[in-house]
């Protein structure tokens, strides 16, 4: 058995309306002492108005040598990309 | 002190510095965790509280200089007075101990401090209510963490119950001074400056058993108190504490960095 307690991931949403952002990770014996040594850790000059936190083992990842099938087969297809379009400014963010 | 010859003020300013100084001598024990906590999240944790407490020492320390009158700041009330002008309760003097029992005092002040601040928010003395209410978040935050520690080591391994039994049984003789009035707390009840310090002993005790019922840890039936803080008459301990935290004022009078 490890002595060391699980890592977590945290992520913080900064403002309503934005998404969560992953910002770090920490170490925790559990989901709830993660949220506060995140709140600890990372929320101390008014970063957040949210904190989730999941357990790193629990993140599923893409792996690098993958990245040709995954992400190139889009690059020669311009329309794929959203980049015809005049955003107005009322919209915020997105 | 007799109590003929205590005005209110002088009352006010006694009652002043058992805040400030529950708080600073607390956050100066807090910090010396500071790098030496078993994982860096419990450190900057720690170093979190003991800034929310020095925080509430500079408002509490700065409201007693004004009430006092003599032009004292903060800073010269904290770093200018020997142990027997010191006001602050003997639990917040006791050393840290290991990790579990650094919490386990923390706890039984926060519980304590929770409930004495959302008594202030009520006072008649408005600055004294703005003051509560701001360290009353903090501490609401303080009181939490520090319930979920003692849970946590307590109902934990064989050896953290163990030690974590160890230290409430050793803190517990320091409890009974937070609810003991004097003529300094006589004098502000009657005024609704602040209250009865024995009022607040049943939601403690409902507050406390709740978590040391959850931590599996038992608390001692002894009623005995030892009192001394609230009226100058320290532990050895306190005299350690001022010599490591006033020695760069003392030797350097005034430096600034």
């Amino acid at each position: 058995m490890s002595n060391e307690w699980p890592l977590w991931e945290v992520f913080i949403r900064g403002q309503h309306g934005m998404s969560h952002r992953h910002v770090g990770s920490l170490h925790a014996p559990d989901a709830e002492m993660a949220i506060k040594n995140a709140r600890d850790v990372y929320t101390r000059r008014n970063e957040g108005v949210s904190i989730w936190v999941v357990e790193a083992a629990n993140i599923a990842a893409s792996s690098p040598s993958e990245k040709g099938p995954l992400y190139e087969p889009s690059n020669s297809k311009v329309y794929r990309h959203p980049t015809f379009f005049n955003i107005p400014d009322d919209v915020g963010a997105m | 002190m007799t109590n003929a010859a205590l005005t209110t003020d002088e009352a006010l300013f006694q009652f002043l510095l058992r805040l400030g100084d529950n708080t600073l001598i607390l956050s100066h024990r807090v910090s010396e965790w500071c790098g030496h906590a078993p994982v860096i999240e419990e450190d900057i944790a720690l170093a979190n509280t003991a800034l929310d407490l020095i925080g509430q020492t500079q408002f509490w320390l700065g409201l007693a200089g004004e009430v006092e009158g003599k032009g004292r700041s903060a800073d010269q009330i904290a770093y200018l007075r020997d142990a027997w002008d010191f006001r602050n309760l003997l639990l917040v003097e006791r050393p840290n101990g290991d990790f579990g029992k650094t919490l386990m005092r923390q706890f039984l002040f926060d519980a304590w401090q929770s409930l004495m601040l959302a008594k202030l928010m009520k006072s008649t003395n408005i600055r004294i209510a703005e003051i509560a209410e701001k360290a009353s978040k903090e501490v609401a935050y303080h009181v939490e963490r520090s319930a979920d520690t003692v849970v946590g080591l307590g109902d934990g391994t064989p050896e953290s119950h163990a030690r974590m039994q160890t230290a409430l049984d050793d803190l517990y003789p320091y409890v009974g001074e937070m609810f003991i009035g004097d003529a300094v707390d006589a004098a502000l009840v009657k005024d609704g400056i602040a209250p009865d310090p024995a009022s607040l002993r049943n939601d403690w005790d409902d507050l406390v058993g709740r978590v040391m019922a959850e931590a599996t840890l038992t608390i001692p039936q002894k009623p005995f108190a030892h009192v001394g803080g609230k009226s100058g008459t320290h532990t050895e301990h306190l005299g350690y504490v001022l010599a490591d935290m006033q020695f760069l004022q003392r030797a350097y009078p005034g430096a600034e960095w």
